[in-house]
């Protein structure tokens, strides 16, 4: 670590004031404090003192996304080598690209069994989307950082993963490179860079690349990793459920003919198809109990809106409907199908986004649920909801905070006026 | 007097651009800016209709009584409207029905009647028909912008020739659903807003 260190003072001159590199200092600084702990301490009168800074709690997200994106590039492998192999003994015809090409250059095969098959066939897929998004989006951040003479953090590193993770494994990586670019761009340095964004930059990202190129994240085609599969997910399926939408699980029709079925604890263990880092609810219940437990996540948020969803799902329920299968849905399947869990875990949580009061943050939450659930089962056109519904939380979010700010003002006023 | 008779009419375009600057007539350059065509018979549509409509109110300006004013500006719109719509029914019909009811609703069209009460009822008739000019092109520019971006990246053509050949008609080229939807004009008119004030600070409102 001496060497290394060493090696940093050595060229601080360079970019400190007065030096030849004074205007790329955020870079400079961005990489010592990455590695090291800053220096500085706070000076001036602040007295709230905290052992953390925004540094060591966004890496601290970023350990608890490791569980998730670790099982999601094997469920990605696993997933296409399923695939492979039904559509192999189907004689349904595949085309395999430069992924196929890398795979069985590292001498390994498409055995579903294999826990190297499938955990490097989908890293070979994640790891290129993940290396653009990082290239891409780091280079805006920091060439934004080093105009405005702004810090670059680590706020990157976990929108960074969090985009990945919510991209489906097929995804061409020049749509990847287009919607962090738009993301960072338009939903963050525009308002003025971290801590700015009044939207989650990585679904700010995904929602753009969900109305550019709808084919390339949406339908029945794109969730397994695998030129010519086509196979419906748990909502896709059961949007176009006849009968009972539960029922319609179990007789799931896919490319090589054969009928698979979704059962519920699949769902929640996550060996589903699906975007690469939302498939496991159960995955994510751990990414939420260190999130917790760290003192990061708002335990409220991720409380509300579970309650969101099962108090909307069961206000459904009751109604029914002769035609919309999606009314029947109970609350307990809806919580571990599609993205809901991974959303309401690491997307509505983020601290600069949501609601900032606590009795606000119980209010955001529940509409969360609340649109998540009403998207889904409403809105034909739009098979899975928390997307939007977090984005709609998130505009929605400072008004919240204004409306509990007054109600405390005007409640304070009231007990002291006599 | 001849600068500022040119300033008149230049200004709108950029330097008090009605859209970027004022943020007027946000409404249907969201909704006909899908395509370059449409666009440009809406800008002259609405260059005609503020230039007139400019022109008449000022013409009048000393007759109206100051309480019915705003009636009688509408009524002089409305009839505009009613010409330009009539006139596109019989000799551009095919863009008409494109353009739908976004022409009679150039009625509603903040611009025009900003215009015409924040400068015809000041000004003399010939300086207040450059005016309605120089803002129809100022609103026309916008337009025009929104609409080539809109249209490239969006079906790969411009004025209908195909310039990226799309991929589902065997080309390369994979187009750009978002920008069919109206949100994209949003986009493009807040990008268009960060230019302009990026080389005009002074158009930056204060905080």
């Amino acid at each position: 670590m001496k060497p290394l260190r060493d090696a940093f003072d050595r060229v601080h001159p360079y970019f400190a004031k007065g030096g030849i590199l004074e205007k790329a200092y955020p870079v400079y600084e961005s990489i010592d404090t990455f590695l090291f702990t800053p220096g500085e301490t706070t000076r001036g009168r602040t007295h709230v003192r905290d052992g953390i800074d925004l540094k060591r709690m966004m890496i601290t997200v970023v350990f608890a996304l490791i569980p998730v994106t670790l099982f999601g590039m094997w469920n990605a492998g696993y997933q296409a080598n399923s695939a492979i192999v039904k559509m192999t003994e189907a004689d349904v015809p595949i085309e395999y690209d430069w992924h196929h090409s890398v795979h069985t250059f590292f001498g390994l095969g498409h055995d579903p069994g294999s826990f190297a098959d499938n955990f490097i066939y989908g890293a070979i897929f994640f790891i290129p989307i993940y290396a653009v998004t990082m290239f891409v989006g780091g280079h805006i951040e920091m060439i934004f950082s080093v105009l405005r003479g702004h810090e670059i953090n680590e706020g990157f590193l976990v929108t960074g993963l969090l985009f990945p993770l919510t991209l489906p494994p097929s995804i061409p990586l020049w749509q990847v490179a287009l919607g962090i670019a738009f993301g960072v761009i338009v939903a963050k340095e525009v308002f003025g860079g971290t801590g700015r964004n009044f939207l989650n930059v990585a679904l700010a990202s995904r929602a753009f690349l969900y109305f550019s190129y709808a084919a390339s994240i949406s339908g029945d085609k794109v969730w397994t990793a695998v030129d010519g599969f086509s196979g419906a997910t748990a909502l896709g399926q059961m949007a176009i459920a006849e009968g009972g939408a539960i029922e319609s699980l179990d007789s799931v029709q896919y490319v090589w003919g054969d009928t698979g079925s979704i059962t519920w604890m699949s769902s929640f263990l996550g060996t589903i198809q699906g975007s690469i880092g939302e498939t496991s609810a159960l995955l994510c219940l751990v990414g939420a109990g260190i999130l917790i437990a760290a003192g990061i996540g708002s335990w409220r948020i991720m409380l509300s809106v579970i309650l969101g969803v099962i108090g909307t799902t069961l206000l459904l329920n009751a109604v029914g409907s002769e035609t919309n299968p999606m009314f029947g849905v109970p609350f307990y399947w809806h919580l571990v199908i599609g993205g809901l869990a991974f959303g309401l875990v690491f997307m509505a949580t983020d601290p600069v986004s949501a609601s900032m009061t606590n009795t606000g943050k119980w209010f955001y939450g529940i509409l969360i649920g609340f649109m998540t659930v009403l998207i889904r089962v409403i809105n034909p056109a739009f098979p899975e909801g928390i997307m939007l519904a977090i984005l709609f939380g998130n505009v929605f979010a400072p008004l919240i905070d204004y409306f509990v700010v007054q109600a405390n003002v005007r409640r304070r006023v009231a007990r002291y006026a006599s | 007097m001849a600068k500022k008779t040119l300033d008149v009419l230049t200004d709108p375009v950029v330097n008090n651009n009605p859209i970027t600057l004022q943020v007027l007539g946000i409404c249907s350059a969201l909704a006909v800016t899908t395509k370059m065509e449409t666009s440009v018979v809406m800008a002259i549509a609405v260059i005609a209709v503020t230039g007139f409509s400019n022109l008449a109110v000022s013409a009048i300006r000393s007759f109206i009584p100051s309480s019915i004013r705003i009636i009688v500006q509408m009524c002089v719109i409305a009839s505009l409207v009613i010409v330009v719509d009539q006139f596109l029914k019989a000799f551009l019909f095919d863009i008409s029905k494109q353009l739908s009811v976004f022409v009679g609703l150039i009625i509603t069209n903040c611009i025009v009647m900003g215009r015409a009460e924040g400068f015809a009822m000041k000004n003399s008739a010939g300086i207040s028909f450059l005016d309605g000019i120089g803002n129809g092109l100022g609103y026309g520019f916008v337009l025009l912008v929104v609409a080539f971006f809109r249209e490239l990246f969006g079906s790969g053509s411009l004025f209908g020739f195909t310039l990226l050949e799309l991929d589902r008609n065997g080309g390369w080229y994979n187009p750009n659903g978002m920008m069919l939807l109206p949100p994209s004009a949003f986009f493009i008119i807040g990008m268009m807003i960060w230019v302009i004030r990026l080389n005009k600070p002074a158009q930056i409102e204060e905080s």
